[in-house]
Parts: C-alpha cells; structure tokens; sequence
C-alpha cells in the first residue's frame, strides 16, 4: 500500500511485473553487480552504480510489514507508515516532505505484507540530506492524538478508492482471505477496517518501537555513486544509530489444505465479470522453493502474454475470452500464490470459462508443456532481466525487497543462470505439484443480472 | 499488494483510469527538462527525422513515436477507430498472421505496441540490440502492411468492447468522462477516446485499412530513439524502416475549442461508497508564453506532490481524502486546468467547499516569494530525475517534437522556470484562476452536492 499517491500503488504494481518476469541478466551474467556491506549497528547496505543521469535513489526497507502484525491490529504497518512523515523534535510536522521537494526530490513510501519501504530520488549531491532525514525519522518520531486520528481518516479514504470502490478488489481481499486458512496473509494489507478504526497511538508507536531499528533495516542507494561515497555517507548517518532488541519474525507455516474453495459475488456495479483460480505455491524462500524458477517458466508459458496457452486456447482459438494471464510472484516471505485469471467474452459464462481452464490444466498436468514453448518463455524471462538493468529504480526495487524476505543477493544475481538450466520435466513437476485443487480458491465476480438469471 | 495478483484488479488498473492519467502524463513530459547528460542528436533517414540519445552502457535500444492526430480525428459514430487500429498493428502484417508476429516477437524478446489518445497514435519497440534488424523490420510490417485478418479484428473488437464496459465500473473513469462531455459537448474531446460497445461495433476492416495509408504517414511522425545504436546506425535504419511511409495523408484537423466550463456542479449517480470528484477550468496552451508562469501556479496550488496548497488543505488538515491534485492539461486543440479528488460521500460537500476556497484564495491572494522559491527549486531540481530510464527520456523526445518545444529545450527548458517572476504567477492567479468558473462532476452518492446544470 502506498502512502500517498497513487503512485506508490503504481510502484507496488510495477514492481510485482518486474519481478514476475523478473530480473534479467543475458545467459549466465549476473543482473545488477550490487555492492554490499554491513555496518557495525547491523544496518544492511546494498549500492547499485548507474551512471546514467546525475542522480540517486535512496531506499530505506524495513523488515517488517503486514504480515508481522498481531491479531487484532491489521493496518498497523501501513498506518505507521503514512505517519512515518509527521515529523520528530528535530523536523517538524510536514518538514520532511517540505525540505525533500525543496530540493528537488521525489518521495514516497509503500507497504506489503513482508517489507515496509520509503524512498526518495535526490541530484546526487542532495544524497546527505534525505539519509540525514531517513536515519532521523528511523527512531524519533513524534505523533499525537490528533494526527493520528487524521491520518486514519487519509487511510480509509485510500481503502475506499482501492478497495471498496471496486469490486474486483474486494472480492480479491476475501480471496486472500479463503486462500489461507493459518498464514497472517490472509489479511489485507491495509487492514480491516473496523480494527484501522481502533488503533491507537500507543499501539502505533510500540509497533514502531519494536521493528524499526538500524539492525531491522536494508539501506538501498541506487544511481550516480560509488559504494566508497556510499559507505562514508551510511556511517556518519546511520552509524550512531543504536541496534535494537529487535523480535525474530515468525516463520508461519500454512498447513496442506485438501478443500478447493469456491467464492462468488455480484454487485450491481459489475460491468465485467471475471474468473480466477488462486494456488498456494511455494516461494522463492518458502517451502519448496526449489520449484519457484520452474515456476515462474510455468507461468510464463501457460499466461504469459499473446503466445500462451490459455490466451491462445481460451482467447484466440476458441473466442471464450477477453484476457487470460497467469501471475507468480516467487519473492515471498511466505507462501506464493500462483493465480490465473479471465476475463470472459460477452455472452460467455463463467462455468464455460471453468471448463475451458479445467481443460487447459488437466493436458498440461496429462502431457506436459511443450519444449518450444519452454524454450521461448526462457528467453524472454532472461531478456528481462538485461531490460531491468536499464532503470536506476527497478535494481532498488528488486534487490531491497529481495533481502527484505532473507533472500540473498547471490539468489538475485544468478537468476538468468538458474532459470536457463530449468528443463521442461522440472516445469511439469512443479506444474503437477502446485496445481492442485486442494490448496485451491476459485473466484468469481458476477454482475447481479448474471447472478439473477442463474438463480432462475 | 493482494490486488494486483488478480485479473480483476490488474486489467481495471492498468486500463480504467486512462483518460484523465494519459493527460497528466502528457503534462508531466512537457515540464520535464534537461538533463546536462543527455546530448540530443537529429537523425534524418528515409523521409523522416528521429530525435537519437545514444547510451551504449546497456545492449538494449528503445523506441517511441507519435504520428499527430489521434482519437479526436475518429468519426463521431466510428469513436475507438484509432485505439482499434492501434491495437490491431501488432496482430499480424505482411505474411506473418497474429500468432506468427506475436512468436517472433516473443522468440526475439522485443517488446511491440501501439496505443491511441486523443491527439496521437504511438508506438513503442524496446529490443535488445543483437535483434535490431528484425525489430525494426517488424516495425516497418506493422506500420505498412497489417493485416487486419478476421480472427484479430473479432478479438480486438471484443476487448475494448470489454474495456468500455469496464470503464463505467470505475468511478474515476465515469466522472472524468462526464467532464470530458460537459466540457466538450460538441467535439470530439468529449467522446471516450476508446469508443463504445456501439461505435466500436460499427467500425469495419475497410475502415481500419483506409486508416493506415491516410494516417500513418511520413508528415505527421515524429520519433525519439535512446540505446545502443550510433546516428549512422540510426540513419541507416530509418531509412530501411519509414521510407515507405506514405509522405503525407489526409490533412484532417480537429477544430480549436474554448471548453464549455462555467461553474456547473454535475452529479453521476453510481452505487460505490466514495465519490470521485474532476475539477477543472480553462487552462493555458502548451505555447502560450505565460505557461511556464502557469506551470509554477499549478505546481504551489495542486500538482506540487505532498506540498501542494490543495494537498495541504483538503488532505493534511482535514482528512477528507487520499488522493487530490490539479495541473495544467493542456490538449492539442484547447487548454484545462484539471483536477481530481475522491472521498466518502458523506464529506464530498465539504470537500467541494475546500476546494473552492482554496482556488479563491490564490485566486484572490496570490502566492508570496517563498512559495515561488520553492516551487522553482522543486521544477527545475526534480528534471533530471525524468531521466532515468531508456523509455522516459525517449518519450519526452516524442513530447518535445509533438509540442514543437525545439531539439535545444532541455538545455533551455530550468531557465525558463528561473526567469519566471513573482509579477507573473500573480497576473495569473487572478487573471487566470477563476473559482466561480471553476466547475465539478462528482460520480458517486455525494451528500451536500447541489447540481445545478
């Protein structure tokens, strides 16, 4: 969730694409040559050189996010993190914002469930001042009542122009919700809104306390510099900050499921229905992970753009659909979900949808997935990753979240190696694996006409 | 983020919004500005001339283009002719089929599209360098010989039938159309620029092919070009690629309009909880000489992010939204200051109310010589931060061109900002800003909104 603008959303967005198609690197070379440190509070430094334009990025990422969240207290990482900007006794309420865009930076922060992160792009020279303001906020800030309350107002308004504003994305909140029936992500990151309601300044800033501390967090400088410039700046900055008694995180398993779910709703706002089915799969750092990369040439393969096999089978060949694209996000703390979604043709139903996909999945689970196939979805998954070198935000992004769920950045960095070596048998392991219809919800989002003439 | 897991979620964000973003976007291209880094080379080939970046730190080489004219230009019953076109260039040309061009590209790892607005047709190619040839011949297949074959043409059709029926789902989308319309009520600024289920139904493949030889032509293109290619290798493939174009089309233009704006208050009725607002009144045009003045009074009332007057009133002190901004947006044919806001519909008269008063009160007021320092500080430092990858500073090189803004204006663009005086931004808070004029469509159940068209 971002903070502010829709932006943020836009980052978040943004970023899911990149890392489903993720990093890139041409054959075996590595993907962004980061350099990395450590310094003696535990503060984690990755430096990503682009020397393209006289610029930087600077990223603080927290490893904490809505997942880290007690009962009963959903929302509160990304409440704190709209009151991150209300200042402490050395900046005041809006200075932070005010003094970023005086000088000519960009900023603006977001929230999932593994990571909380804000970042600003500064002229290089501006570097010293946002880490100066970024290390300040990491343990002094200030909030009152006051605040509080207003800011949860911004909150609920961002929940209903996300969320409630569109029925796509409130039936997507319950899907997460059915999907897990033991992992804190089957919360909405924004939180529920009754328990966004009853958060309290106390249990903001303990919640603050808590996780945010030099020892917790991964420092990102992307752009004109050099790791030397980067370590000096770090230290004066970040250096004096204390380590902290930060919590280990939970390592919370989501038990085998043996129930496929089913979940429908109409809303007389629906123009376009639509259909997803929704896996458990392992991540990148979850379960079994040695499946992720395999997984992500499955998603590719099966709906990855115009030449895949839903989209060719369900949109080209037979006219049933609209869309039909498979997502996989394999950089999860946590379960992944593997999640293929349609958008049927005018006329077409979803049950006729269900079958076509059922189809689809029972040839590739019965025969496999073609070699040419796996053959062309590698190559573009490893051109990726060469386009991915091309921005001096996209290597931020993906290595600080990277770290931000215990990823390595050597797991980063091999990548494009690891995924040319995936065969076709292991695509079909992890297809047969995963797509299972026990962990399992399919969703649907009917218009209430639909609705009505089905029940008649 | 749970919702971009989905279709659902993902195909209304990335489509739904369109018309008011793709303006802003537009907006945001025309203020960027220079980077010292960056050295602009004119490339001529073929007919046509290319606006080059050359960087050759990645082995890759991205490709935007316009051809003048888009949307507006559609017949009032044809509306979607041009977005059908564009997304149809990329589904089969000379003798590959759809399936066919869409493998090639796949198997090159080149990235192909064409999308329309209201005053262009664009196009975008990012390839590796290794495959530049063939990207650039793909091109040439797409912009000269496309098919139009039956099966695409069905399918096409049927998205953005889809994807106008998904617009009325999205309250955003909804009032920013209904401004469009009241805005523009006889022109063609005031039909969605994707069409309707209707008008996309009437749109035939002679149409379609009768488009590419009268619109896709040599006198309306430009084209900026950043990677790893030399002007030599450019020249060369320039010339291999547009020579063909036809030098020049049909000379249709869309009319110049004073948008029909005058205080009215539009409601739109629509069963979600949180009312979308689109605000705006007359703007500046792209050359009007005030527009940079007009670009710092936009950016100290509603675009300056998180410090804006409208930000700082409507969200920090009050709470009453989580999203809210104006800016220039200034089309080809006429001018607005647009803005948006969203929030429960309860406090949507409120909302207004602060809205309004803050346009009065720079309107009334002016700004004072610190607001102007930091808004020059924030324009002109904040520019080479639009440099910072391959596709945008090859989209600010289209921009340049279409805005005929000269191949020199990234280096002239921070002087203009500076020259701009305290004098000028007031002249147009109170000659340009008009808060009785300044009209509102609110979609949603709004409580204390009063209509009154």
């Amino acid at each position: 969730m971002a903070k502010r603008s829709r932006a943020g959303l836009f980052i978040v967005l943004a970023l899911a694409a990149i890392l489903a198609l993720l990093p890139a690197g041409q054959g075996s070379a590595a993907v962004f040559n980061p350099e990395t440190f450590t310094l003696d509070n535990g503060l984690q430094v990755v430096v990503i050189p682009n020397h393209r334009t006289p610029v930087v990025t600077h990223m603080i990422w927290y490893k904490v996010g809505a997942a880290d969240e007690q009962t009963g207290h959903s929302g509160i990482a990304h409440l704190l993190e709209h009151l991150m900007f209300k200042g402490t006794p050395t900046h005041g309420p809006g200075e932070f914002s005010t003094l970023v865009s005086r000088n000519g930076g960009q900023e603006n922060a977001f929230t999932s469930w593994d990571y909380t992160a804000y970042y600003q792009s500064v002229a290089k020279d501006r570097l010293p001042l946002v880490m100066e303001l970024e290390a300040d906020r990491m343990t002094n800030l200030v909030l009152n009542d006051e605040q509080i309350a207003s800011e949860k107002e911004v909150v609920l308004e961002e929940r209903r122009q996300r969320v409630e504003n569109d029925p796509g994305a409130i039936l997507d909140i319950y899907a997460d919700a059915t999907l897990f029936f033991n992992h804190p992500y089957r919360r909405p990151i924004i939180g529920w809104e009754n328990e966004i309601r009853d958060l309290a300044v106390a249990d903001v800033l303990a919640f603050y306390r808590r996780w945010y501390a030099p020892n917790n967090a991964i420092l990102v400088v992307a752009g004109d510099v050099t790791a030397d410039e980067v370590r000096s700046l770090a230290e004066r900055y970040y250096g004096g900050i204390a380590r902290a008694d930060t919590p280990p995180r939970a390592n919370i398993q989501e038990p085998p499921a043996k129930t496929p779910r089913r979940i429908e709703m109409s809303d007389p706002r629906v123009r376009q229905e639509t259909w997803s089915r929704s896996y458990i799969a392992p991540s990148a750092v979850y379960g079994a992970r040695e499946l992720a990369d395999p997984l992500e040439v499955l998603a590719y393969v099966l709906g990855g753009g115009p030449s895949s096999l839903l989209y060719r089978k369900l949109v080209v060949e037979d006219g049933l659909a609209d869309q039909a694209q498979v997502s996989y996000e394999a950089d999860m703390r946590g379960p992944a979900q593997f999640v293929i979604g349609v958008q049927p043709r005018e006329g077409v139903s979803l049950a006729t949808i269900e079958s076509a996909v059922d189809a689809v999945i029972a040839d590739v689970i019965a025969a496999g997935v073609g070699s040419e196939d796996v053959v062309r979805a590698k190559r573009r998954l490893q051109a990726e990753a060469v386009y991915a070198r091309d921005s001096i935000s996209d290597g931020a992004q993906v290595l600080g979240r990277a770290l931000a769920i215990g990823m390595p950045v050597a797991h980063v960095e091999g990548w494009p190696a690891r995924i040319a070596a995936v065969s076709a048998d292991q695509v079909n392991a992890a297809a047969r694996a995963v797509l299972d219809p026990g962990g399992s919800v399919t969703a649907l989002l009917r218009s209430e006409g639909e609705q009505q003439a089905a029940a008649q | 983020m749970n919702t971009a897991n989905r279709l659902g979620g993902a195909l209304r964000r990335a489509t739904l919004s369109v018309a008011l973003f793709a303006i802003l976007a537009l907006v945001l291209l025309s203020m960027a500005s220079p980077a010292h880094a960056v050295e602009v080379q004119r490339v001529t080939g073929g007919g046509v001339e290319a606006w080059l970046v050359e960087d050759h730190t990645n082995p890759i080489i991205t490709v935007r283009l316009a051809f003048r004219g888009g949307a507006a230009l559609d017949p009032a019953d044809k509306s979607g002719l041009a977005e059908m076109v564009a997304a149809l260039l990329d589904e089969g040309a000379g003798d590959l089929d759809s399936t066919a061009f869409h493998e090639r590209l796949e198997d090159l790892a080149i990235s192909l599209s064409f999308d329309a607005d209201l005053d262009a047709v664009s196009g975008k190619v990012e390839t590796l360098s290794d495959n530049r040839d063939a990207a650039f011949a793909l091109l040439r297949q797409a912009l000269t010989a496309p098919r139009f074959d039956a099966e695409p043409v069905a399918r096409v059709r049927s998205q953005l039938q889809a994807r106008a029926r998904a617009v009325l789902e999205d309250p955003d989308a909804v009032a920013s159309q209904a401004f469009f319309a009241m805005a523009f009520p006889d022109h063609p600024y005031g039909r969605p620029a994707g069409g309707t289920a209707d008008s996309l139904a009437a749109i035939s493949v002679k149409d379609l092919q009768a488009f590419v030889p009268s619109r896709l032509t040599k006198d309306r293109l430009v084209i900026g070009v950043v990677g790893d290619v030399t002007a030599d290798e450019l020249a060369a493939l320039l010339q291999r690629t547009f020579a063909d174009l036809p030098a020049q089309g049909d000379a249709a233009a869309v009319a110049d309009v004073e948008p029909n704006i005058h205080g009215q208050t539009v409601v739109v009725p629509t069963g979600a909880p949180q009312s979308a607002i689109v605000f705006g009144q007359r703007g500046l045009a792209r050359d009007d000489p005030d527009f940079y003045a007009a670009t710092v009074l936009a950016h100290i009332l509603g675009s300056g992010p998180f410090t804006s007057r409208l930000y700082q009133e409507v969200r920090e002190q009050r709470g009453l939204v989580y999203t809210v901004y104006a800016s220039l947006a200034p089309l080809d044919r006429a001018a607005l200051i647009l803005g948006s806001a969203g929030t429960v519909n309860d406090r949507a008269g409120e909302t207004l109310k602060v809205i309004r008063s803050v346009w009065s009160d720079i309107a009334r007021n002016g700004v004072d010589a610190s607001d102007l320092a930091d808004a020059k500080t924030y324009l002109t430092g904040s520019f080479p931060l639009r440099f910072t990858s391959s596709g945008r500073i090859a989209g600010i090189l289209v921009s340049m061109q279409l805005e005929h803004l000269g191949i020199d204006y990234l280096d002239r663009r921070n002087g203009l900002i500076e020259a701009v005086t305290l004098d000028d931004v007031n002249r147009l808070a109170h000659g340009l800003l008009a808060p009785d004029s300044l009209a509102f469509v609110v979609a949603g159940a709004p409580v204390g909104v009063e209509a009154n068209n």
